[in-house]
């Protein structure tokens, strides 16, 4: 094989790691858009706080990565429930457009906040994991163990949402809101334990993004956009088209990345996702409504 | 009455140059205008349901088509200006018709537009070799050998010209805005934006009628753009074509008022007295504590007050006259 397409290939490969990434933080804007009908905007700015989190637990504080871990999933799944109580619960029952924009505050807030608190340097939490070569194709651990327990992640919450009463009662609400109510279900519970899942979905995306990245307080703005358009190309709600477009959108960007430049591969990925509005406005998997 | 209110208040506008000396007012002034524009002409979207995230996208055509042409042919903004005011709208038919026909309306609106900013943003980052990337740009200076101005590159030194222009761009935005307010189109939008299928059946064009509003206003926001980098002579993607900027907008024009005629300029004043208010309360040091407050007065204000500042004391006065006295 000539190297030009070792290359490739190991592009792909990443690309198809990336997508597990990708997938992962879909997943929790997915159950959210699908039960409670709110798009959270500053979803990746809950992420930023729990990459924090890891970050000064371990380096300030010395605590081991694995506890750390644990305390921003905890600490983003909180911060998750307080987003809902205080800021989704008021305008729940207004115009969907300001359940957005409500969303879309939060977002320059955190951001912002964030800047205050921390200024604008990038932090590293400095553990750096080698990587796993195959022939001249070299992967990052770091890439691989992030994409295998997003895959994890996935199948948990699939179970979950399958073959649990609380589960049940999820989808349930997700597929009627009017009448849940009827048979016994509060919504509002429902709603709370929704939004501590989505955000503890997003404390775990902080986890593994920690080990590859860098964190910064804008660093939401690189990876928040890029999920909404997951979700949206997947159908919003719809949780294996938010998987199927996630691989799409990161095969995109890891390839146009690969023969022109990394800004280029975002440009095709949202040009594709702005052709993809036109074609199939109801997502790659989503049925007729 | 409302016509001899406004030549009175212009007029006492138009004074101002001449009483106050302090360039720093004079600044604040234009730049006030300048946004009022900016956010007046996003208003005319948002009024009718319509939330973009894409004017970011609009007002970065303005002012990099205007700067590029400028620095690299050699072009005078007279001519580019209208030329990236061409392109905005261009891209904006491109994105909006087959959004109109297609009925993607609220949140997938919202959010399609979001990628049309993002992938302006990315392009002219990725274009960094004749952009400037990230840095930005700043339009070549024409103002050589002690010239205090030129009128082929639309630069001057004198503030006080900037604040004429922007005074009479502004007043335009604010007649663009009456004259739509009093047409057939704001009542066909109305009724587009209350429920578009009955709309349609009583026989209102849907896409026609949201078509023309979305010209007109990515044709003002590419203006205002292009104007905004001939007086800042500089800009970057983060300050003229970034979602902070779309959100900058929506934020701003929801504090002021969407529903009325002056609400996005009020929108304006308030989030310039709070930026400016802070930073020369607090210095510089903590640059990102007005952008703490304003996301979480947005979030306060669209829960507590969604008709804005204006929208809100319109409501109490016309309320007061309701009441028997």
């Amino acid at each position: 094989m000539e190297i030009f397409d070792i290359f490739l290939l190991e592009t792909v490969l990443n690309g198809v790691l990336f997508g597990g990434v990708l997938a992962l933080l879909a997943l929790g804007l997915n159950l959210i858009f699908g039960v409670i009908d709110v798009v959270w905007i500053c979803y990746a700015e809950l992420m930023m706080i729990g990459m924090y989190t890891v970050f000064f637990l371990t380096k300030t504080f010395g605590w081991n990565l694995f506890a750390a871990f644990a305390a921003a999933i905890v600490v983003v799944s909180v911060l998750g429930v307080l987003l809902h109580v205080l800021v989704i619960r008021p305008v729940l029952d207004s115009e969907p457009i300001n359940q957005l924009l409500v969303t879309g505050g939060m977002l320059t807030f955190m951001q912002a906040a964030a800047t205050l608190a921390f200024g604008i340097e990038f932090r590293n939490i400095g553990v750096s994991m080698p990587s796993l070569v195959l022939g001249e194709i070299s992967l990052p651990w770091s890439r691989i163990s992030a994409a295998l327990t997003a895959l994890v992640a996935m199948v948990l919450l699939w179970l979950f949402l399958k073959k649990t009463y609380l589960g049940t009662a999820i989808r349930a609400i997700s597929q009627d809101r009017g009448i849940m109510p009827l048979m016994g279900v509060s919504p509002a519970r429902i709603y709370l334990t929704t939004s501590a899942i989505g955000g503890a979905l997003a404390g775990l995306g902080a986890c593994l993004l920690v080990l590859q990245y860098d964190v910064h307080p804008a660093i939401g703005l690189s990876f928040g956009p890029l999920t909404f358009m997951v979700c949206v190309l997947g159908g919003l709600g719809n949780m294996l088209g938010g998987f199927i477009a996630a691989f799409i959108f990161a095969q995109l960007i890891s390839i146009g990345g690969f023969y022109f430049h990394i800004e280029w591969g975002y440009v095709m990925a949202f040009a594709f996702f702005i052709v993809m509005m036109f074609v199939r406005p109801q997502g790659i998997l989503g049925g007729k409504s | 009455m409302i016509s001899r209110n406004w030549i009175i208040a212009t007029l006492l506008l138009a004074c101002v140059p001449l009483v106050v000396s302090s360039l720093y007012v004079m600044h604040v002034l234009v730049t006030l205008l300048i946004w009022g524009f900016i956010y007046t002409g996003w208003s005319l979207m948002g009024r009718f349901g319509l939330v973009s995230f894409g004017h970011g996208a609009f007002m970065g055509i303005g002012a990099y088509v205007t700067t590029l042409l400028w620095n690299l042919q050699g072009i005078s903004p007279w001519i580019g200006i209208p030329l990236g005011m061409l392109l905005a709208v261009a891209v904006a038919v491109l994105i909006g018709y087959p959004c109109f026909r297609f009925r993607i309306t609220g949140h997938y609106f919202a959010l399609v537009t979001l990628a049309l900013t993002e992938v302006v943003r990315s392009i002219i980052i990725a274009l960094r070799d004749t952009t400037g990337g990230s840095l930005g740009i700043t339009p070549t200076s024409a103002l050589k050998d002690g010239a205090t101005w030129s009128l082929t590159a639309l630069q001057c030194s004198d503030k006080r010209v900037f604040f004429y222009a922007a005074l009479v761009i502004w007043l335009i935005g604010i007649w663009i805005w009456q004259r739509i307010d009093r047409s057939m189109m704001r009542h066909a939008m109305q009724a587009i934006s209350q429920e578009e299928d009955a709309a349609s059946s009583v026989g209102v064009n849907v896409t026609r009628a949201k078509l023309t509003i979305t010209v007109i206003s990515a044709a003002m926001t590419a203006f205002g753009g292009a104007l905004y980098s001939q007086y800042q002579q500089y800009i970057n993607p983060e300050t003229v074509a970034s979602l902070g900027v779309s959100l900058q907008m929506v934020f701003a024009v929801i504090a002021g008022g969407m529903f009325v005629k002056l609400g996005p300029t009020v929108g304006a004043v308030f989030t310039l007295l709070l930026t400016e208010g802070l930073r020369v309360g607090i210095g510089n040091q903590i640059n990102s504590l007005d952008s703490t407050i304003y996301g979480l007065m947005l979030v306060l204000f669209i829960i507590y007050m969604p008709n804005g500042i204006l929208g809100k004391l319109m409501e109490r006065k016309r309320a007061s006259r309701l009441q028997p006295a």
